[in-house]
């Protein structure tokens, strides 16, 4: 930008002391990132409850309860991502700030992703495991949620951009974001499962690559024009 | 025609014209269903195949491309409405919204009881079609739900519209990840890719249905929005003008 003055500090500045300062939050409450995954934990349990214990069944529907898992555990994480700096002001200073807005959101987006999607991936193959998950699929698995991940982070950031400030948020912000979220559940599910199988599956990993790259460049966008139309 | 188009986009205009334009599209809709109901019912020869059960196609298919077909609506009205800050783009929106849902539940509930004779089922989670309408259904709940916990009309309206811009990507996304998913299951779909090729006689009912199903939802977009135009309006000059003065009591 040419109307810059000298002591203006680059466009990445800002996105990175969003960033830093949503990762110290989460240091100084560890709550926030655990009970995610708490939750996380907990879904997976249910389904062996639910439908038994049998190891047939549990490697046949392993990938797809441990994906549903997942998405519904960032889900969860996503409701608080803009609503303390709602509360405080911050997100007004975000707006008048000469820093660009989709970057300041991008910024709260990877601190999430660090705090959720990231710890998710970490911890899957425990539960993938107890889940006969055999290691090369636990491989696979913590591919395709990485970047399903990302890309979940990115999307829940416009919805959660869109029902800040609204008193029904948390229900509504799922009816928003899991129609957006499907396509991402079907690859990342599926590719996990052909892998199960012995099956050629580096096309769904392209697939849920190109998802997220496509999220990363455009997301931002729209998280940045929800935020300014939430804070109307 | 820019002139017309601006004067167009004024409210008062619009709410005067709409019931013409409005019959003009109604009459020969009905007239086009009516047409299409007794020739799909009675002058359509019987599928070789299906029998009689095919003949819910006469309304299953128009209610699919409709439901479709109100998304993109609602989706360009809204970017039209955050783009150029026009009013009435917006009301077209939020008029389109619960039309295009009642379509697609119209869509999936015809599908369904088609599905029962054809598939031996109600649902097949395994038929990518049936899977996008469904996506498409939840899509506008989300949609509507989201205008109806914004109480500002003015906030209700680009916010949803953001969500339609986001959304109409993803649902051609959807699509296509619905379609590869169904590929992997192998569904048991008993309609071959590219059967054979429609007889006139079903085929001309066909599409005078879609025809007359696309001239009735003009028509009645075109009445929700005015509706809707007069609700939002309610405190101006021109409401109170009209609705005191004789003509307007009708």
């Amino acid at each position: 930008m040419s109307g810059q003055e000298h002591n203006m500090p680059g466009m990445l500045a800002g996105l990175v002391a969003v960033a830093r300062r949503d990762l110290l939050l989460a240091w100084k409450r560890p709550g926030d990132v655990v009970n995610p995954l708490f939750f996380f934990a907990m879904v997976c349990t249910l389904f062996p409850l639910a439908v038994g214990p049998s190891a047939e069944q549990l490697t046949f529907s392993g990938p797809g309860v441990l994906w549903v898992a997942a998405l519904l555990s960032v889900l969860i994480s996503l409701h608080s991502l803009f609503l303390s700096d709602y509360d405080d002001g911050s997100l007004e200073q975000f707006l008048v700030s000469p820093q660009p807005l989709p970057l300041l959101g991008l910024g709260k987006t990877i601190a999430h992703w660090l705090t959720s999607g990231l710890p998710l991936v970490l911890v899957s193959p425990i539960v993938a495991i107890t889940y006969r998950m055999p290691g090369s699929v636990v491989l696979v698995l913590m591919l395709t949620l990485t970047l399903g991940t990302i890309s979940l982070s990115l999307l829940g950031a416009i919805g959660a951009a869109l029902t800040v400030g609204l008193h029904r948020g948390t229900a509504l912000l799922s009816l928003l974001i899991l129609p957006l979220s499907m396509p991402v559940l079907i690859i990342g599910a599926n590719t996990v499962s052909l892998a199960a199988g012995n099956e050629t599956y580096s096309a769904g990993v392209w697939a849920l690559a190109a998802y997220a790259v496509g999220a990363l460049s455009l997301a931002p966008y729209a998280t940045a024009a929800a935020l300014r139309i939430s804070n109307e | 025609m820019w002139k017309w188009f601006h004067q167009l986009a004024s409210p008062p205009y619009f709410y005067r014209i709409v019931p013409a334009f409005s019959a003009w599209l109604m009459v020969p809709g009905l007239a086009l269903i009516a047409y299409g109901t007794y020739a799909g019912l009675f002058l359509a020869p019987v599928d070789y195949q299906q029998g009689d059960a095919f003949r819910i196609i006469y309304v299953h298919v128009p209610s699919a491309y409709l439901s479709m077909l109100s998304y993109m609506i609602l989706a360009v009205a809204g970017g039209i409405g955050l783009i150029w800050r026009i009013k009435l783009a917006h009301a077209v929106a939020a008029s389109a919204a619960p039309l295009g849902a009642s379509f697609t539940f119209l869509a999936l509930v015809t599908g369904s009881i088609w599905g029962r004779p054809m598939w031996g089922t109600w649902w097949e989670w395994a038929d990518p079609r049936m899977m996008s309408e469904l996506i498409l259904l939840f899509f506008y709940f989300g949609y509507m739900a989201l205008r109806s916990a914004i109480d500002d009309t003015a906030k209700a309206d680009k916010a949803s519209a953001v969500l339609a811009l986001v959304g109409v990507i993803n649902v051609i996304i959807v699509h296509y990840s619905v379609t590869w998913w169904s590929s992997l299951h192998q569904g048991q779909t008993i309609m071959a890719k590219g059967g054979p090729a429609m007889d006139p006689g079903m085929l001309y009912p066909l599409l005078a249905m879609i025809f007359g199903f696309n001239l009735l939802f003009g028509s009645l977009l075109l009445r929700r929005t005015r509706t809707e135009v007069l609700f939002r309006e309610r405190r101006t000059r021109w409401v109170r003008e009209m609705i005191l003065s004789p003509e307007g009591q009708s």
